[in-house]
């Protein structure tokens, strides 16, 4: 099924309600037409989008899907040498660029880049395409090389139609977006909240505070944020003494969520439903849930395993089998924490590079977790090293190879620790080519050194210096003998 | 018929029309009002159903077919039930899972 189809049907039936912005699904409809035409017939392979969330991505979603071509939205954060790598991979290609981005994006061979208010448009309709591709996401992947995700139009349209009922939101309703557009959720909220008929509303740069304005002002009663957005917006709450009596729905997801956060959510906003997501972007987003009833009995329950769940992601979605395996492929019983397996028809688990899933269809999500006697999983982390800082996966390989290229060190490692704010923060451990005179300079520098060639989300928090670190006799790094003396008990 | 998912089919003798969210598991005859239905865009006619109680499929309803495993979505309502293999499609329940994106 073409993804498109879906706005159509809601465009046919409730065409007067505002979908985004300004936009009607009447003129997001006819606009995404206008748009598809434009594409069609240009000749391009990819139509890629490199800015802030804005009412323009779900115009490009819809035309580049009734075009039938892939919509790529990718990370405008990402370095020059990395962004331009990703849009070689794309070209032939449409690239809308924000006005910040525009030059960062251009003299690529076959990239054309057009501004929100250029979009390529022309008249009439299109033939109905079917796309072979409806997305492309790069996730950061363990290696640190970007892995291109395919997602298909089966796995969009099964995952919508396994969990959103047809125009099943009330008009009052508006979901506030506040992940970037190159999130899974950022993607598929243009097809669960508006096939539900619920007006997006954007946030495009997240702050606490304009989050907090923005839900007031627009009268927002759904909301999804990422673990650290949330712990600074009830800072915010807790400061100002709002309650926020619009909302109903807060759903929360992207990464480990610390219990004690969840508690104080249920405590300062008690009208408000809470659901913790588990998805990936393998898996076309969601694929557990932990719903709001659970929530609150977990909150009243005196036994330590219901009261558990508030750190738990909930069960899998019915559409979905989760199994839990160890290390041979054994599938493990409650209480024993293994790599966690997925399947469903929303899961696609290929990359443009490769295929993940088994030949029954069981895609590795590289995250371990175990599920209690009940069904309920909990997430122990990543089966890889990557490093998830307030919903963004860090690779340390990156961050490693930066300090290496500094003189003054001879050997590095990097991993995430845990984090109050924002969940997982990269720390280093150093050993330095010679002996140093003042080991606080030295962090300083190389510190300053990695945020200046990464960002600052990649800088290390903390630099250790050590005499050496642990290998394994083939060279490869022991991040988890460095992490039980980072972090001891872990 | 041969029935895949994402396939779009519009009855010949309503307004009704679906598109196939998941393909039933061996060959049936998938009618409407007992007539077959037609793969290519046909135009609306007849009135639309208000609610279920007036028979007829509704906009935005999945309906499906226990024994073949056969769901579709409607895309437009129309007059007519649908069936397979003489079969009258059920409508399916409402989802009862929470926003979460």
């Amino acid at each position: 099924m073409n993804p498109s189809l879906l706005l159509e049907m809601v465009a046919g039936a409730a065409g007067d309600r505002r979908a985004i912005g300004e936009l009607t699904y009447a003129g997001l409809d006819a606009r995404a037409t206008a748009v598809a035409a434009g594409l069609a017939g240009s000749g391009v392979a990819n139509v890629g989008y490199v800015d802030e969330y804005s009412e323009t991505l779900p115009v490009l979603f819809y035309a580049a899907q009734r075009a039938g071509l892939p919509f790529v939205p990718l990370n405008y954060r990402l370095s020059d040498e990395a962004l331009r790598a990703a849009l070689t991979r794309i070209a032939p290609a449409v690239v809308v660029a924000g006005e910040r981005q525009r030059a960062r994006c251009e003299g690529i061979e076959g990239i054309t880049v057009v501004s929100r208010d250029a979009l390529p448009a022309a008249e009439g309709t299109v033939p109905e395409a079917s796309g072979e591709v409806s997305v492309l996401l790069f996730t950061s992947g363990t290696s640190g090389e970007p892995k291109a995700a395919v997602l298909r139009p089966r796995h969009l349209t099964s995952y919508v139609m396994s969990t959103v009922d047809f125009l099943s939101a009330g008009e009052d309703e508006a979901q506030l977006v506040a992940v970037p557009p190159y999130h899974i959720a950022g993607v598929s909220t243009v097809l669960t909240s508006l096939f539900a008929g619920r007006r997006i509303v954007v946030l495009p740069s997240f702050s606490p505070e304009s989050w907090v304005d923005l839900v007031g002002e627009e009268r927002v009663t759904h909301a999804m944020v990422v673990p650290t957005m949330l712990g600074r917006i009830l800072d915010v709450l807790e400061a100002r003494g709002e309650t926020l009596p619009a909302l109903r729905h807060l759903s929360y997801g992207g990464g480990r969520m610390p219990a004690p956060v969840v508690e104080r959510a249920l405590r300062l906003l008690p009208h408000v439903d809470l659901v913790n997501a588990y998805g990936l972007t393998e898996t076309s987003s969601t694929i557990a849930v932990l719903g709001p009833q659970d929530h609150r009995d977990a909150l009243a329950s005196d036994a330590p395993g219901v009261r558990a769940r508030l750190g738990s992601v909930g069960r899998p979605l019915p559409s979905v089998e989760i199994e839990i395996r160890d290390a041979d492929g054994k599938v493990l019983g409650p209480g024993e924490p293994g790599e966690i397996f997925v399947r469903g028809e929303q899961v696609s688990g290929e990359y443009l590079s490769h295929r993940a899933t088994d030949a029954d269809g069981w895609f590795p999500t590289r995250d371990r977790g175990h599920l209690d006697g009940d069904g309920f999983l909990f997430l122990d982390g990543r089966a890889d090293d990557v490093i998830v800082r307030g919903g963004e996966n860090l690779s340390p390989g990156e961050i490693e190879d930066t300090l290496l290229a500094h003189p003054a060190v001879d050997d590095a490692m990097v991993l995430g620790v845990p984090d109050v704010e924002w969940g997982e923060v990269p720390v280093a451990a150093v050993v330095p080519t010679g002996p140093v005179s003042d080991p606080a300079a030295l962090e300083d520098e190389l510190r300053a050194y990695v945020r200046e060639r990464l960002r600052s989300a990649k800088t290390p928090a903390r630099i250790h210096l050590r005499d050496s670190l642990p290998h394994t006799e083939t060279g490869k790094a022991l991040r988890r003998v460095l992490r039980a003396e980072l972090v001891p008990g872990t | 018929m041969s029935i895949k998912p994402g396939t779009r089919y519009w009855s010949t003798t309503s307004s009704t029309a679906i598109v196939v969210v998941r393909a039933p598991s061996a060959e049936v005859a998938l009618t409407c009002d007992g007539a077959p239905l037609a793969d290519t865009e046909q135009p609306a006619q007849g009135g639309t159903p208000k609610s279920e109680a007036d028979g007829g499929t509704l906009l935005g309803k999945r309906y499906t077919d226990a024994d073949s495993g056969l769901e579709v979505l409607c895309t437009r309502g129309g007059e007519g039930v649908l069936a397979v293999d003489g079969r009258p499609l059920t409508v399916a329940g409402a989802r009862a899972l929470p926003a979460s994106d």
